[in-house]
């Protein structure tokens, strides 16, 4: 016999659900979108776009929408972590520039929460274009839930 | 300052500056993260932006030397309201192949940031 689903429990979070609502704000603008996920994991992607770089003589993407899609996987990671959405800020986010995007080609970003406490979430993550064993970012932040995340 | 095609899509603006520019965000719903606040990625590029925006000024009686950013620390310290938001770079040193930026975004008060950023740049001469 299955057990009554609980009507008080919230709907576990689903980013897959969360990005194809596709809400008008900075992420659809840049057309970030959601390509895979875990227990505590995410995987965004940037297309390459000309309106997104930062050198027109190279056609390099800009640090910014990196910095921003990475911003976003890592939240992302963290709901995935605690189970379901909340608001939380960023508190601080270091990125390391490897080397640069290739032109023409999608940024995917890929974040763990790989530590959550009441307050503070702890996330680490890579960007790369193709080949995840040659990746073009690094980033480590961490994200505060006034409220608690439990 | 001439900004690249990422800066026409945050709607920057350029106020010349004595030491660096300010660079002015409009608000619009192209910056907007959760309602009601700005997006940590928009507010982070405006920071990179501005420390570049410094970088280059500082660089710039050198004639063409170009600049690649090696990493970011940004602080987020207050949320960013549905507003006009300003930033600026700081050249805190400047080498001959490294320099260290900082930069600050603000609304109301220019003391009263609401995020900061740190960030390594190689010079390329």
């Amino acid at each position: 016999m299955s057990q009554p689903s609980d009507p008080a429990a919230p709907p576990r979070f689903d980013p897959r659900a969360f990005f194809a609502l596709r809400f008008p704000n900075h992420g659809s603008r840049l057309g970030v979108a959601h390509r895979d996920h875990g227990e505590d994991w995410s995987e965004l992607e940037l297309p390459w776009r000309a309106d997104l770089v930062g050198q027109e003589e190279t056609g390099v993407l800009a640090s910014g929408p990196i910095l921003a899609l990475m911003d976003m996987a890592s939240s992302v990671a963290v709901w995935l972590k605690v189970g379901k959405f909340l608001p939380h800020a960023t508190l601080d986010l270091r990125i390391d520039y490897l080397r640069p995007g290739r032109t023409g080609q999608t940024v995917i970003g890929r974040c763990e929460c790989y530590r959550l406490t009441r307050s503070i979430a702890f996330v680490r993550g890579q960007a790369h274009d193709g080949d995840p064993a040659d990746p073009l970012a690094h980033v480590a932040g961490t994200f505060m839930a006034a409220e608690g995340y439990w | 300052m001439k900004l690249p095609p990422y800066a026409e899509l945050l709607g920057l603006s350029v106020e010349p500056g004595a030491d660096a520019p300010v660079l002015v965000m409009p608000f619009s719903g192209d910056v907007v993260g959760r309602p009601g606040f700005l997006h940590g990625g928009a507010i982070g590029g405006l920071l990179e932006m501005a420390a570049v925006g410094a970088l280059l000024q500082a660089l710039d009686a050198e004639g063409r030397a170009k600049v690649k950013p090696v990493n970011v620390t940004v602080d987020y310290m207050r949320g960013g309201r549905e507003k006009e938001t300003r930033a600026k770079g700081t050249v805190t040193r400047l080498g001959n192949r490294v320099a260290n930026v900082s930069a600050v975004v603000w609304q109301d008060e220019e003391d009263r940031p609401i995020a900061a950023a740190r960030m390594n740049f190689l010079i390329v001469r």
